[in-house]
């Protein structure tokens, strides 16, 4: 395990979920348990981004119903490391299915955010492009600075997925933004933004 | 349709009645007890077959195709439901409408001791996260339970299993 060096990586993650998410348009969003949920709602609040508050690893299945059930809407994961490592199985799930309108961005600080920092295999032996590369991802990527992730950003919007990309960003301590808490309400919302007022 | 080796009866008009409801998603993990809803959703291309590795993507598949607005079923082997057990914290506190399908083990006749833990933990597991479950023993349980499943979730935004009893599906001797 390697815990010093992503201290010193330049990409900071919420100037990275506020590039992803600056000009959304239309596009359907889940983010993962739990920094990354809190990323997002710095962005901004929005009816059409899922925050998930727990179910961690499911982040990657959740947005795989959801790209298969509206297939002419991007779908953009945004989610950690620690939960990618957790619902892993769920890559190979998604190659199967090769939804191409389905792209997975993974914010890599190489820790556990939400219970004290601890490593994650990522700062050990296990990197995440090449995992899904090797269940079947035909686009996938490690992004370590922000030339890398100018040059990636149009592809991770709108190229043919699906598609996977590991953004390796500083490991540190923000303040909370929080979603709004109840998934009944975030569930409703972002069907009646979707699917019109009667499907919420 | 009668009993062939083509499936029994009661898994036909399963298929049928879930393509009715319009139930277009069909995730699952392999069981014997499911074979022919797995064989004729991967036959039929007006529903997505999706093999899963693990039970729990598929709660949370299910959830994200009902964000999508579309309707999906998970099959799973009891065994599996352990493995689901953290994912339902999604459906329930989204109340999120989900629909399961659980062939059984370790209960009625098993002859695997290896299956009697999961098999005899399955129901009260299923319950301690909130979810509805029926129970099928005999064909003509099937459809009434699904029926009432179908209406549980859909209707109401629960998490709703039936569980295919070894009764039904037949006990294995190993």
């Amino acid at each position: 395990m390697n815990t010093e060096r992503a201290k010193d990586y330049p990409l900071r993650r919420r100037e990275v979920v506020a590039a992803l998410l600056r000009d959304r348009d239309e596009m359907l969003v889940v983010t993962g348990l739990g920094a990354s949920s809190w990323d997002a709602a710095a962005a901004g609040d929005h009816p059409l981004t899922f925050p998930l508050w727990g179910a961690m690893g499911g982040t990657v299945s959740m947005a795989l119903g959801l790209a298969l059930a509206q297939p002419e809407r991007r779908v953009l994961v945004i989610t950690g490391d620690g939960d990618a490592l957790m619902g892993a199985n769920g890559l190979a799930s998604v190659t199967v299915q090769n939804p191409a309108n389905l792209s997975i961005v993974v914010l890599d600080n190489e820790r556990y955010g939400e219970t004290g920092m601890q490593p994650t295999h990522t700062a050990g032996t296990t990197d995440l492009a090449a995992m899904a590369a090797a269940v079947g991802f035909q686009t996938t990527g490690t992004v370590r600075d922000q030339g890398e992730f100018d040059a990636v950003l149009p592809a991770i919007l709108r190229a043919p997925g699906p598609m996977l990309h590991a953004i390796k960003v500083r490991a540190e301590d923000l303040p909370l933004t929080l979603p709004p808490r109840d998934g009944a309400h975030l569930k409703d919302r972002f069907r009646a933004a979707l699917l019109g007022p009667e499907a919420g | 349709m009668t009993a062939s080796d083509d499936g029994p009866a009661w898994a036909h008009e399963l298929y049928e009645f879930l393509k009715e409801n319009e139930i277009t998603i069909f995730s699952y993990v392999p069981d014997a007890g499911h074979r022919v809803l797995i064989d004729r959703s991967m036959a039929d291309p007006d529903v997505e077959s999706i093999a899963l590795t693990t039970e729990e993507e598929g709660v949370a598949l299910s959830a994200g195709a009902h964000l999508g607005g579309r309707r999906s079923v998970l099959l799973v082997q009891s065994s599996g439901v352990g493995n689901c057990i953290n994912m339902f914290s999604l459906t329930q506190i989204g109340r999120f409408p989900f629909l399961g399908i659980a062939s059984m083990r370790g209960e009625f006749g098993e002859g695997n001791p290896w299956q009697m833990p999961m098999g005899q933990a399955t129901q009260p597991v299923l319950e301690a996260c909130g979810v509805v479950c029926l129970k099928a023993e005999t064909p003509s349980d099937v459809i009434p339970c699904m029926t009432a499943a179908t209406t549980m979730a859909y209707k109401s935004d629960q998490a709703a299993m039936v569980l295919l009893s070894q009764r039904l599906i037949g006990a294995k001797a190993f």
